[in-house]
């Protein structure tokens, strides 16, 4: 690894390998993220390289792994670069034709093009890609494009120039000043003021002071965070260095879910890497910064998103929040002055420093500053990770860049932010997405989940499910979250089995308001969110489960009944050999039956009907 | 195991972490990778030599959801419970799984070889539902593709066994 002691050395470090990088080479990227991985990606990979090996293109074109570019749902994806050709949903037998076109003088291959379902027509570049196209990728710019496991690479992008910048020509007051200006505020959710969190930490007495990069993201359909610390390990890096110079902490720690392992690998590849090269450890780049960080593990608990849970646990302690103030900006790990950030947050601050805080001013709504990344998952065509400027609507979001609900179901709501967001409806679509507005309809930003729903998904088994999981994560050091959230699931599920009655609407919505309002930490105060939300948009649907005892989404097991509409059945017989009650019965070519008192309501046979001919009622 | 086994192993663990008492999450999380689960002795070995108190080793233990105090299977099934998962199916999955295992979350099946757990949210909700088998992830699911899935594991385990027999 390269030394780097100056300022100086880093930019010819920078100048060397951007000439020898800026051939135009042609390079294949493969992502290599978590998604893709799951879909297959290493094997094309493998298939790609022996492809090359085969047909004697060994040097005509680079192959290169990267991280993950947010387009999951079409994985494996494979880019042809510079060209900028996206061929999504490879597999190991079209590695061949991929290098052959290569070598012929890069003739798409077209099968391998992504299709517009709009218009039936063949897309040939990334950024055409309507997916891609109404983006603003500020933080995600670089994802797909540098590899995660290489600094050098990151370097030759403009990596680390913000830290140069910062400490060979800024004040650390000046730095904060820059981080306020620019109007960051936290992206775990709740949106603080990050320039003046930094500014309360920088002027807290005691020493040493810490930095922490949170990245334990327990919201359940959230995974930006992973998604950035798997393919740009490095910009989070810089950010935390660029905050602990203003700060003047002198020591930092990432905070990572022990549920992602490649994120914990390619953050502990990009210390060791920026140890190694000056960038990390006792005088950084001849500045007299001294800067160490360190990885911790998180053990699974989603409380430890919490900050004051979060710094006991990386003390070694039960990850339960306490009261606060003293907030830790005072007293935090070890009883010192500690900033703790989120992932976003921290990748937002090179980008501020070196295109200037008015640049990141003039993106987004009047107190919403920047871009957000959300996670468009769900009942919804595109899936994957966007990045948008704040302010957005729902509707552009879910519609436009998610291409709305797959064909035949019809928008229903929209879950932002997580089990402490809330349920918004179609009545809301033109909803400016940002802090205050998300508050205001009784949502938050949270870390940025949006989980579509249609007409197929029950709310009131929604609010149940995040109840479900809160009263699971309530670490049960408070009352009104350890015993609210149970009381509340009990009258949940007994709405969902056809026992409840109007008046535990009542009773619910009392809970509720009584959790929010004394819980001790933020995850308490906002559980009751998705109950509150549910009821005050989909009250009817509530009604329904207690007046008719019927779900009209046909989720809810005891008050539905399958049966098989015998006109559209052909009798081929997979749902009775699936079937784990062998509640059906059918002569082969010949219409089959449920005999409904065997039936569990399991709904193995209606998702695998080819035919659509089991109905619910 | 015997006990000699672990206590080597555990003085290597904690000698990585140089008497950082802070490190005892961090230090549990390399117990359980190399032992599978925190075993009675593992914990009280852990206690000898840190002088953290066993009391609380064992509130750790049981407050993360990353440990187990049981053994947990050869090949251990994580099935995503997160929010996108759940609503394109993730139930149903975890449902079908305990059937054809006979076993519930958070138990191993007889012979030891699958582990079922659920996990809120594995990062990969594009390809919900999903479920995470022996440390790969499998996206996509639907009854069949599932069937496939356990019956290759299965395969690979008798062939392992074989392997060993000879």
């Amino acid at each position: 690894m390269n030394w780097l002691s100056s300022f100086d050395e880093l930019s010819r470090y920078r100048l060397r390998l951007t000439a020898e990088r800026s051939d135009l080479r042609p390079t294949l990227t493969v992502c290599m993220s978590t998604g893709c991985t799951a879909s297959g990606s290493p094997e094309v990979l493998r298939a790609l390289m022996e492809a090359q090996r085969k047909l004697g293109a060994e040097g005509r074109f680079a192959i290169k792994r990267t991280g993950c570019h947010g387009f999951c749902e079409r994985g494996p994806l494979v880019v042809l670069r510079p060209h900028g050709l996206l061929y999504q949903q490879v597999e190991e037998k079209d590695a061949e034709a991929i290098v052959a076109s290569i070598i012929d003088g890069v003739r798409p291959v077209e099968r391998l093009l992504y299709q517009d379902p709009a218009t039936g027509v063949r897309v040939t570049r990334e950024e055409q890609i309507p997916f891609y196209q109404k983006q603003t990728r500020l933080l995600l710019a670089n994802n797909g494009h540098i590899d995660p496991t290489d600094i050098g690479d990151y370097v030759a992008v403009g990596g680390y120039s913000a830290l140069e910048k910062v400490l060979s020509s800024m004040k650390p007051e000046q730095v904060i000043d820059a981080v306020k200006r620019a109007g960051l505020r936290g992206r775990g959710g709740a949106g603080f003021p990050t320039g003046r969190k930094w500014e309360l930490c920088r002027s807290a007495e005691g020493w040493p002071k810490y930095v922490i990069c949170n990245a334990d993201e327990g919201d359940p359909g959230a995974f930006m965070d992973r998604s950035l610390l798997e393919a740009n390990p490095h910009s989070v890096l810089e950010g935390l260095l660029i905050g602990a110079y203003a700060i003047g902490a002198e020591e930092g720690y990432f905070y990572i879910r022990n549920e992602y392992p490649l994120a914990l690998r390619h953050v502990r590849t990009a210390i060791q890497q920026a140890s190694e090269s000056g960038l990390l450890g006792e005088n950084i780049l001849g500045s007299g910064l001294n800067f160490t960080v360190k990885v911790c593990r998180g053990g699974g608990a989603f409380v430890c998103g919490e900050e004051t849970a979060l710094i006991a646990s990386v003390e070694g302690r039960l990850g339960e929040p306490r009261p606060r103030p003293p907030y830790p900006v005072e007293r935090g790990l070890w009883g010192k002055p500690t900033d703790i950030n989120n992932v976003k947050s921290w990748a937002s601050v090179p980008l501020i420093i070196n295109n200037g805080p008015e640049w990141f001013a003039s993106i987004g709504t009047e107190h919403s500053k920047g871009t957000m990344i959300f996670s468009l998952v769900g009942k919804v065509r595109n899936t994957g990770l966007v990045e948008v400027p704040m302010g957005i609507t729902l509707r552009r979001l879910i519609f436009d860049i998610g291409g709305g609900p797959p064909p035949g179901r019809a928008f229903k709501a929209v879950q932002a932010g997580g089990p402490s967001g809330g349920c918004l409806p179609a009545s809301l679509l033109d909803l400016q997405v940002d802090y205050e507005q998300l508050a205001a309809a009784g949502s938050m930003m949270g870390s940025g989940g949006m989980v579509v729903m249609d007409d197929r998904t029950c709310m009131v088994n929604v609010a149940k499910y995040f109840l479900t999981f809160t009263a699971d994560e309530s670490c049960g050091k408070c009352v009104p979250c350890r015993e609210g959230t149970k009381e509340m699931l009990a009258i949940l599920t007994d709405i969902t089995e056809g026992r409840g009655s109007n008046g535990e609407l009542e009773k619910l919505e009392e809970i509720a308001h009584w959790v929010k309002d004394t819980a001790l930490c933020g995850l308490g105060q906002t559980a009751p969110n998705p109950v509150l939300t549910t009821l005050r948009y989909f009250r009817d649907e509530y009604v329904a489960h207690t007046e008719q005892h019927k779900c009209p989404a046909g989720v809810c097991r005891a008050l539905i009944r399958y049966y098989i509409e015998e006109s559209e059945c052909p009798g081929c017989g997979l749902c009775r050999l699936n079937c784990p009650s062998t509640a059906i019965k059918g002569d082969k070519q010949k219409p089959h039956a449920i005999d409904d008192a065997k039936c569990e309501r399991c709904g193995v046979c209606v998702e695998l009907c080819k035919f659509g001919a089991i109905k619910v009622e | 195991m015997t006990e000699g086994v672990a206590e080597a192993q555990i003085r290597r663990i904690l000698d990585r972490y140089q008497g950082d008492r802070a490190a005892i999450v961090a230090v549990l999380q390399d117990v359980q990778e190399a032992l599978g689960y925190l075993p009675q002795e593992a914990l009280v070995e852990v206690a000898v030599q840190t002088g953290v108190p066993l009391s609380q080793l064992y509130s750790l233990a049981t407050f993360y959801r990353a440990f187990s105090l049981k053994p947990r299977g050869k090949c251990q099934i994580s099935v995503c419970q997160g929010t996108a998962c759940h609503v394109r199916g993730g139930r149903l999955l975890l449902e079908k799984l305990e059937r054809d295992l006979g076993i519930k979350a958070g138990e191993t099946t007889g012979d030891g070889l699958f582990g079922l757990e659920t996990v809120y949210c594995a990062g990969a909700c594009a390809l919900a539902p999903l479920m995470v088998i022996g440390g790969e992830y499998q996206g996509r699911m639907n009854p069949i593709k599932l069937d496939k899935i356990i019956a290759k594991y299965k395969k690979g385990a008798i062939d392992e066994l074989v392997v060993e027999f000879r």
